[in-house]
Order: C-alpha cells, then structure tokens, then sequence
C-alpha cells in the first residue's frame, strides 16, 4: 500500500494549522492598524521616524545592535521594564505600525531601547557612550564604536560638532586635531533620540492600575 | 506463515538477499560520493568559520576592545556572521548530504544524474557566502535567523529547489515498499522548509506585514527552522543511525508515528513563545505556550523509544564513534526539549527572556542535538562512501571528548549565569528572596552585566575547547579524503574491538 499521499497531505495540515493561525488570522485581525489621529495635536500617531532617524535606523540595524537591544516594554508587574523606568507604559501593536522593519529583540545584554529618547536626551552622553560605552557606562560590555567618529586635522574653523573638549583627558587627539562623528554616527544618534513612545493611544489609557499590595505580585493575570 | 515466506524468497532469485543487499546499498552509496563529498566538506569548511567568528563574538562579550576598533568586525555583525555560517553554511549543507544520503539509502535507489545536484550545492554555498559577506560589510537585515541580505536569497531558492527536487525523485524512484520513519522526516522538512522561508521572506522582507505581524512571522520562521528543519533531520537521522548501529530494529515503529505527527502537530506553534510578554496578541502567546507544553509528549515518546532501542546495548557505546555521538544527540534532544517546554512557563519566562539562558538553550538544542548527531552521521557516511575508514580514531575520541565536555560546560555555565542575570534584571523581588541583591528595588542595570560576565569568561574557555574538537574532526576529514586517494582498504574504526555486542557496522 502506498501511503505516501496521505502521509504529504497530513505534513500539509500540520504546518498549515500554524501558518493559518499565527500569520494569517494575525495579519487579518490587526495588520492593517491605522495610525491615531488626534485633534488636539493636529498630528497622527505614531508620528513619521524623521529623515536623519530613518537612515540612522539602518545603522542600527547593519551593526546588529539587536543582538544586545530589545525595543519593547512590558506590562507592569511582568517583568521590571517599567520599574527601570524604560517607559511609562507596556509597548502596544499601534506603537510599530509605521516601521518597516520591526526590531523588538530577544537579548538585554543592554538596556531596552524603546524610549531612549525620552529617558536620554542629550547628544553629547550618546556620542560619548559611543565613542568608548566606558566613559559614560563604567563595567560596560558594550563594544566601543570609534569607527563612527573621524579624528582630522582643524581646517579653517573648528567643527561645531566636535566632542573631544567633552571626552576625558586619555582620550583626546593631538593639539590641532578633532574628533567628530561620522554621517552614519550622526543619523544613529538620531535615530536613538527619535525612539519614545510616549503617546497614549486608546487602548494604553486605564490598563495599567497598581497591582494593590496585599496582592503582591501578579503573575498570569493579564 | 513466516515459514512459507521464508520458502518463496529462497525461490525467488529476485528477493534480496544479504549479499544482493550489500551489493545493492554499495551501489546506492558509490552514486552518492561526489555529492556527499561536496556537501559535508563545505559543512566542515563552514563550522570552521562559523567557530571562529563564535570565539571572537565570545571574546568580546567579557572584553569589549578586542578588536574593537574594526567595524565589520563589531559585536552585533560577529553575531550574526556566526549564527549565518553555522546555521545555513555548516547545519543545512550538513543535513543535506545526511538528508540525500538516507534517503537513497532508504528508498533503495540509486541517485540519478548527481551532477546536478552538486551544482545545487554550489549555488547553496555561493548564496551563504553572499548572504555572510553581505552581513560583514554592513547590509544585515537584523531580522533574527534572517539576517542575510536579499540579494542572497534566490540563490539559496534555487539552490533548495534542486535539492528539494531531487530527495522527491529519489523517493519516487525507489524500489523498497514500506516508508521507513526517518524518510517521514526528511520528507515533512523538505517540504516545510521552503513553506516557512519564502513566507519569511516575503513577509517581512519583501512586502513587509505592518508593525509586530513581523515578530509572529520572524518567530513563526525561526523556531520552525530549528523544530521542523533541524529536528526532523536530526531524528530522522537518529532514527536510522541508532538500530542501523545497533543491527537490531526500532523498539516501536507504533510509538515512532505517535512521535512523528504529534511533533508535526505541536512543534509549529512554539515559536510564539519568544514574544511572551511581547506587544502582539495574548490568545497567540497562549497558544505558543500550550503548544510548548504539549511537545512533552512527543519529546518523551521520541525518548522511550530510543532508550529501549537501546536498553541492553549501552556497551555498543564504547566501540562506535557513530553511536557515541548519535546517543548523546538523542539525550540532549530530549533535554533540550524539556527545557523548552519550561520556558515557555509565563513565570520561567519572566525571569529567563532576554538573558543568556536562551543562548544557552539555543546551544543545547542546535549544538549537543543537531550538531553532535550530525557529527555521528558523518562518521558512518564517510567510510561508506569512500570505501575506507577514517584514519585516526584518537582525533574521533578527542573530538568526542572535547565537543561533548566543551558544550556541557557551556550550556551549564550560560545556563546559571543566564538565570542570575535574569533575576537581577526582571524580578527583582525573587533576586532578593534568593539573596542576591539587597533590597527589592530593581539594581542598576549594570549590575546585572556585571553580575553575568564571569559566566561569559567561562563561556569562551567552553568555546575553546569545543574549537578544539571542531580542530580534531577538520584534520581527520581532510586527512581521510587526500588518503582515499591512495589507499584502499583500512580495518574498522572503533575506539577498541568490541567484545560480546555484535556491532553490524558494516
């Protein structure tokens, strides 16, 4: 007897039952979400990732920041993301739609990123942190990343956007030298400061209530 | 009944005999040589380079200037070259040449115009060194288990394609009756696999899903790479290699089907259980984890039946190299899994997501399962195909010994470093009750680096030594293929002549 057919079409349904259920009802139910227009702001959330931003993503993504970054938030009491004040609320759908790749990560060997932004919003910590993560973030395993940075000769003016008068004394060039970050090191800090979510879309608003003490703390409870 | 079957095949001048059998399946493997040559030096040219970049991204974990100052050389592109080369350069060209090479064999048929099928296996090479050079120079997608660029990818299709085809004519042409367990597996994940990668592709890569659709899909892909690729070559080759050994059939062919579709049926739906706690729906996250779960049950039948497989024969382990590795494969397989139905827990979750305690349980499933049984499937095939054994079987033991201890202490070590990490970073009130921070307030989150980094350490002694295993097994490969062209006949390879236990190795 030959079972062959029946054995394929079994293989078949397998992998189509999970194919149906995870991508396909998903990409039905919410793969269309529309961003939140708000009438106060007179803007739609999430807002657009800003020129510089989008390029400075791509250099997020080709040095593999993913590997040691997540860019998700979760609920209170899941988990200490919010605790750690990575963001004032757990990471919803709406928060990606316009992102073309999405990088929410499985490793924090470093910090969540998602609102980076907002908890850190100053150029200068960011260029240091990159130039050596050991400046700003002393026992960091984080790689330095100085090939985001160009040291040259001062011609004419010095540039505006030169950090070595902020780096410590070990780290500074020759008298007549500057260091200042590259294109690609520009965008990526850019696009590091663009990453908050901060907007509360319907669905954020009343959900995420002190767990009360006597409960301690919740577990399965969604 | 038994006898009068018994009395038609003496009649029969057509029915195999053993020597017919042997004559047969020497042809079958003398049509498999060039491709399976091909196809497990590539492997091995591969896990060379996938253990290099894994030392380097290890080294820069505890020390982060090494090599700091290179670009292509940083952190997060070592990463990904390294799971890029091991997966898709040393895992899949290695499981191809076991794939053809048991499925012939199975299928009792001879492998037609093998040519072609080295072409493939060139194309396959071309698209990984593509996909690998594309990641180092900076054109990563960052898409976990999919970093290769796009450019890479049609070549890989084609290449899979003509692979893919030729497992199925080889099936088709077969003359045995029956369909053997292992050709299940081989033939589910031949056909499942260009079913996950091109939704894959096209899904997020292509014509992107909206927002965290991508996450379930990258997930849906990558975890199913690993259960329904990976493992169903790595059982079904299991499957063969075990009672092969052994000269004595599966314990059950009954509890072996029950293993089969229950995997078929679970194993698809575990991936959602990377993105518990994760922005998309939590019915999915749910049924990931009940799905994790119910894996417990082909995981223990899939275990039963090779432990009474091999109950009674466990002395077979000291003379084959085949068996040694094979057998650690199949027990790590069952940990691995275990493992993986626990972590799917929402409460295990919570501490050990996002910490090295996935690595290391990506180690244990994709290293002391898949790799270690490959590496045993090897060992038979090679003799096989060149008609001679291998030439040392002190590099077979070092490499046993290296890899075997080497990987232990891995996944031990990443395992403890991982939970400690995950305590101090996510619950920070359970880190307390266990004594390892002061208050109950979350530590500085650099604390928890800290804490992690002489697990780290120890991580790279562990590489080194597994480096040196993967060192033992590349001489020996290359030594016996430039040998085969002089000699012709050696003696058996076993770690010391076997005393009662019949070992049908031939």
């Amino acid at each position: 007897m030959n079972r062959a057919p029946l054995i394929f079409l079994s293989i078949f349904f397998a992998l189509a039952l999970s194919w149906t259920g995870i991508v396909l009802v998903n990409q039905i139910s919410y793969g269309s979400l529309q961003p939140v227009y708000d009438e106060n702001d007179g803007k739609a959330y999430p807002l657009q990732t800003p020129g510089l931003a989008a390029r400075g993503k791509l250099v997020y993504q080709d040095l593999g920041c993913i590997s040691c970054h997540s860019q998700q938030v979760r609920r209170l009491g899941y988990g200490s993301d919010i605790a750690r004040g990575w963001g004032e609320r757990q990471s919803v759908a709406h928060d990606y739609i316009r992102e073309d790749r999405v990088l929410l990560g499985t490793m924090r060997t470093g910090p969540d990123l998602r609102n980076i932004g907002a908890r850190q919003a100053d150029h200068t910590w960011h260029y240091l942190h990159l130039y050596d993560p050991q400046i700003t973030s002393a026992g960091s395993n984080m790689p330095p990343h100085r090939f985001l940075f160009e040291t040259r000769k001062v011609i004419g003016q010095p540039s505006p956007k030169a950090i070595q008068d902020k780096l410590p004394e070990k780290y500074r060039p020759k008298a007549g030298y500057e260091i200042v970050p590259t294109e690609r090191g520009e965008s990526l800090v850019e696009y590091l400061l663009s990453l908050k979510d901060t907007y509360a879309y319907p669905e954020t608003k009343n959900v995420y209530v002190e767990p009360a003490p006597e409960a301690g703390k919740e577990g399965e409870k969604k | 009944m038994a006898s009068l079957r018994n009395l038609a095949a003496s009649l029969n001048p057509a029915t195999s005999t053993d020597d017919v059998n042997r004559a047969e399946s020497r042809e079958i493997d003398a049509s498999t040589k060039w491709p399976a040559i091909f196809l497990l030096g590539s492997a091995v040219v591969w896990l060379l380079i996938g253990t290099v970049f894994a030392l380097i991204s290890s080294f820069k974990m505890h020390s982060p200037e090494f090599l700091g100052d290179y670009e292509w050389l940083t952190f997060g592109r070592m990463r990904a070259a390294h799971l890029n080369a091991v997966v898709y350069g040393w895992s899949v060209n290695a499981s191809f040449a076991v794939a053809f090479w048991l499925m012939a064999r199975l299928s009792r048929s001879v492998l037609r115009h093998s040519g072609l099928l080295i072409v493939a296996a060139a194309f396959w090479n071309i698209g990984v060194t593509l996909g690998i050079g594309g990641i180092l120079a900076g054109d990563s997608t960052s898409i976990e288990w999919l970093e290769m660029p796009l450019y890479a990818t049609p070549l890989l299709f084609l290449a899979y394609a003509l692979v893919g085809a030729w497992a199925v004519i080889t099936f088709r042409f077969g003359k045995s009756q029956h369909i053997y367990v292992s050709q299940w597996y081989i033939l589910a994940a031949l056909f499942w696999f260009p079913w996950l990668y091109s939704v894959a592709e096209i899904m997020i890569l292509l014509t992107p899903a909206r927002g965290t659709v991508q996450a379930l899909v990258n997930w849906w892909f990558a975890h199913n790479l690993i259960g329904l690729w990976f493992t169903s070559i790595g059982l079904g080759a299991i499957y063969y290699f075990l009672p092969k050994v052994l000269g004595k059939p599966i314990h059950s062919y009954y509890l072996a089907a029950l293993g089969f579709w229950s995997l078929a049926i679970f194993y698809n739906w575990t991936g959602v259980s990377h993105l518990i706690g994760g922005p998309v729906p939590v019915w999915v996250q749910s049924a990931g984890i009940v799905a994790s779960f119910m894996m417990i049950i082909p995981v223990f039948v899939t275990a039963i039946n090779h432990h009474m497989t091999m109950l009674g024969n466990f002395d077979a382990l000291k003379n084959s190299p085949t068996l040694r590795f094979i057998v650690f494969g199949a027990v790590a397989y069952t940990l691995t899994s275990l493992q993986g139905s626990l972590m799917a827990v929402r409460s295990w979750s919570e501490v050990t997501h996002f910490t090295h305690y996935t690595v290391a349980h990506a180690h244990w499933g994709m290293y002391a399962f898949f790799t270690m049984t490959m590496f045993g499937s090897i060992y038979y095939i090679m003799p096989r195909i060149l008609l001679q054994e291998w030439p040392s079987a002190k590099l077979i033991s070092l490499h046993f010994w290296a890899t075997a201890f080497g990987v232990t202490l891995y996944v031990a070590d990443l395992s403890i470093g991982g939970i400690i990490q995950g305590l101090l970073l996510n619950t920070p009130v359970l880190a307390h009750k266990f004594g390892l921070q002061e208050g109950t307030d979350p530590v500085p989150f650099l604390d928890t680096v800290k804490a992690a980094l002489p697990y780290l350490k120890w991580r790279s002694y562990a590489g080194i030594l597994i480096t040196v295993g993967h060192v033992a097994f590349a001489i020996n490969f290359v030594w016996m293929i430039v040998r085969s062209v002089e000699v012709t006949k050696t003696k058996l390879t076993l770690f010391c002549t076997p005393t009662d236990t019949e070992v049908a190795a031939r």
